[in-house]
């Protein structure tokens, strides 16, 4: 460690900027080890643990399947309605654990943020990462229903990991948003138990968007979560399920501008983070 | 041995401070609601800025034009009153928050004791802790790993490295994030106000820490209050008063210049004009004068050296026993002691008129460091009658050193009491029956 460090290191206003990158990469064990913090964090001293992260969308998908595919009676896309139910759970729970626990995260670190340098970023990052592992985890009811339900997916259920990649890219987006808003003002700390709420309804969770009229359709992509729940669908249900494409690219482009947008805003608010928070 | 580790150039940090709002935060609400008042004035007023009276904003200047240099191995103590900035500078040096002004250059890793405990989890076990803290602390996976043991056995906690951290006691908590710092081998050691914090024992070894930290040649900026602490661990020092540098020098001169810029009383303090002079009829002072062994006066004497207090005052009226006394306060108030001229050449005797100086010598070894403020006074004792008595009449400070033959010797930690003489000791290895019993 002698040596490791002789690097000059200079400090100047607006500078941050060309170091950033770079130290992004310096830091990158402490991003692992927030990471690992949150998870181990995540489920101490609950009596179930881990369990939760199964039970919660085991939860979700039963009672969508019995209100939405039992009671309304909405078309299964030739899947079982669990299995239709759950394709969306997964990403949507994803989504929404992300969205509260990045905006949260800022706050929840201040007297980090307020007392050693590191690259903020990795705060939200490795809040991503946590809801991440849950996702995994959850994956796995996924794969009880395939096998009680004998659901052999297509081949389509490779190009799963690129849907993932986009969830993960839409989660970050909206969080890097949210979470510098939310220091900024505080009023986001109420409005995001809103989205994710009302989020479960308006995103096609506990049905199809298939069911959603045609000439709406392309304004109903404007949700991103839309378009990121209809790949999933695509890609595991198989050939039952058409994909909207216009809607898709409209939702992909959202997802993309968001990620940048989101991550301009965050380095912009990020300077004064220590002054502010 | 003498490059440049940390230069500063032209360094400056502004804040904007609200008056309006009390938070630190703004609510959305407020933002649109004073967007619909400012708003709602324009119409009525149709001035556009005349609502701007009282400015809802105003800049403060928390550092400003801020130059200097540190070169590696040096101890730098930074001190100044609440709000001078000294926090400001230390969260720009580690990079917490950007400048506004200048730039800095810093060469090697920069570690901070301002950070004991942060990043702390209450739910992890002290194992993962460690890890963290280190992980936050800028520390490698593998470096903690070599150190762990290390770590471990310095904060005595082997048998509850399983427990989470929330059921530590106060002390074993302080004691595992003390030594998670204290096994990071910065460059550059920054430290705030630790002494103020944890119990005599704690701080003891925070001091312990940062003397090895210096003797291996890495660089120390330390903040604090407690004035001792800079002259006895730091070589150098910058005096900071509303974000600029008033002095910056050799540690003790600056620690001086600071403590007493709180006191107007000096080393030296003359009445030249005859009418202003303190005292009666009988007689009047002209001057108080602090003087070091070397005979100057000075406000900075060593601990080991004499001084001098040296009353100057001129009898109007003859044929008066007069006796010239000092009283002795330190920097908490505390009355030391007084001292009466006994000089066996006036006891008893009367004066006549004419200028007279008294001279008094505390030996070296005597005060404990710290400021001390000098009464003086003329009484005579039959019948009791005081002249004068000029309360805070002269100040000085008397200094500490680490050399090791003062009465602390090699001790480095706080020191109490108001005297510190050194004593003759003796020791006797073996000494037979006699002493046993």
């Amino acid at each position: 460690m002698k040596n490791s460090d002789q690097t000059e290191i200079i400090i100047e206003a607006g500078r941050t900027e060309a170091q950033y990158w770079k130290d992004l990469y310096r830091y990158r064990e402490l991003f692992y080890f927030l990471s690992w913090r949150d998870i181990l964090v995540r489920y101490k001293q609950t009596v179930i643990g881990i369990a939760w992260a199964v039970i919660r969308p085991f939860l979700t998908m039963f009672v969508f399947t019995i209100v939405f595919g039992k009671l309304a009676k909405l078309p299964s896309e030739g899947a079982p309605y669990p299995i239709l139910v759950f394709s969306a759970v997964l990403p949507w729970q994803f989504f929404a654990n992300a969205l509260s626990e990045t905006s949260n995260s800022l706050i929840g670190n201040a007297n980090l943020i307020s007392k050693i340098y590191f690259p903020r970023l990795i705060i939200p990052a490795s809040s991503v990462i946590t809801s991440f592992v849950d996702f995994l985890i959850s994956s796995v009811i996924l794969v009880a229903l395939m096998v009680w339900y004998q659901f052999v997916p297509g081949w389509r259920v490779m190009t799963l990991p690129f849907f993932v990649a986009i969830s993960f890219a839409a989660s970050i987006g909206c969080g890097l948003w949210l979470a510098a808003l939310n220091v900024k003002y505080r009023d986001f700390r109420y409005i995001i138990p809103f989205i994710v709420q009302f989020g479960l309804f308006i995103s096609p969770v506990g049905f199809s968007s298939s069911i959603v009229p045609a000439k709406w359709r392309l304004l109903y992509s404007l949700n991103p979560m839309v378009g990121v729940i209809d790949g999933f669908r695509w890609a595991i249900l198989g050939e039952g399920f058409l994909l909207y494409w216009p809607g898709f690219i409209l939702c992909l482009s959202l997802v993309v501008i968001i990620l940048v947008t989101g991550l301009r805003y965050f380095r912009k608010t990020e300077k004064t983070l220590a002054d502010v928070i | 041995m003498s490059d440049t580790v940390i230069k500063l150039e032209n360094l400056g940090k502004k804040y904007l401070i609200r008056h309006q709002q009390s938070e630190r935060y703004t609510a959305l609400r407020d933002v649109l609601t004073n967007k619909f008042r400012s708003f709602g004035k324009r119409l009525i007023t149709l001035q556009p800025h005349s609502f701007n009276l009282r400015p809802s904003r105003e800049e403060f200047w928390a550092l400003r034009e801020l130059s200097f240099e540190v070169k590696q191995g040096d101890r730098l103590g930074i001190i100044g009153r609440n709000g001078a900035g000294k926090t400001t500078l230390l969260k720009l040096l580690s990079r917490i928050t950007e400048p506004t002004t200048g730039r800095i250059s810093i060469k090697g890793r920069v570690a901070s004791l301002l950070e004991v405990g942060t990043g702390f989890h209450p739910e992890l076990t002290g194992r993962e802790n460690i890890y963290l803290n280190g992980a936050i602390l800028g520390m490698t996976k593998n470096e903690i790993r070599r150190k762990f043991d290390e770590i471990v056995e310095f904060a005595e906690i082997e048998k509850f490295l399983d427990t989470p951290v929330k059921r530590y006691s106060s002390g074993m908590y302080v004691r595992l994030a003390f030594a998670v710092a204290a096994h990071l081998e910065p460059e550059i050691l920054l430290v705030d106000e630790v002494l103020a914090v944890g119990d005599a024992a704690f701080q003891k070894k925070c001091l312990g820490k940062m003397e090895d930290v210096s003797k291996e040649g890495r660089t120390i900026l330390f903040v604090s209050h407690n004035m001792p602490a800079i002259t006895r661990l730091c070589s150098k020092a910058i005096y900071l008063r509303q974000g600029r540098i008033v002095k910056n020098g050799d540690s003790y001169q600056v620690v001086s210049d600071y403590l007493l810029s709180g006191i107007d009383t000096k080393a030296e303090r003359v009445w030249p004009d005859p009418l202003m002079r303190p005292g009666d009829d009988i007689v009047r002072l002209c001057a108080v004068r602090v003087r070091n062994n070397k005979g100057c006066v000075s406000e900075t004497i060593d601990i080991r050296h004499p001084v001098g207090i040296e009353t100057q005052f001129e009898v109007l009226r003859p044929g008066h026993i007069l006796v010239p006394n000092y009283h002795f306060f330190n920097d908490e108030g505390v009355y030391l002691f007084v001292a009466i001229d006994q000089d066996p050449e006036w006891w008893r005797k009367t004066r006549p008129a004419g200028h007279f100086v008294s001279i008094a010598r505390i030996p070296g070894n005597f005060f404990a460091e710290g400021i001390l403020t000098v009464g003086v006074a003329i009484s005579t004792f039959d019948p009791l009658a005081v002249h004068f008595y000029e309360r805070d009449a002269v100040s000085f400070h008397i200094i500490d050193t680490i050399d090791g033959d003062s009465a602390r010797g090699d001790y480095g930690g706080v020191l109490p009491g108001v005297i510190r003489p050194v004593l003759n000791w003796t020791t006797l290895f073996n000494p037979g029956d006699v002493f046993l019993q």
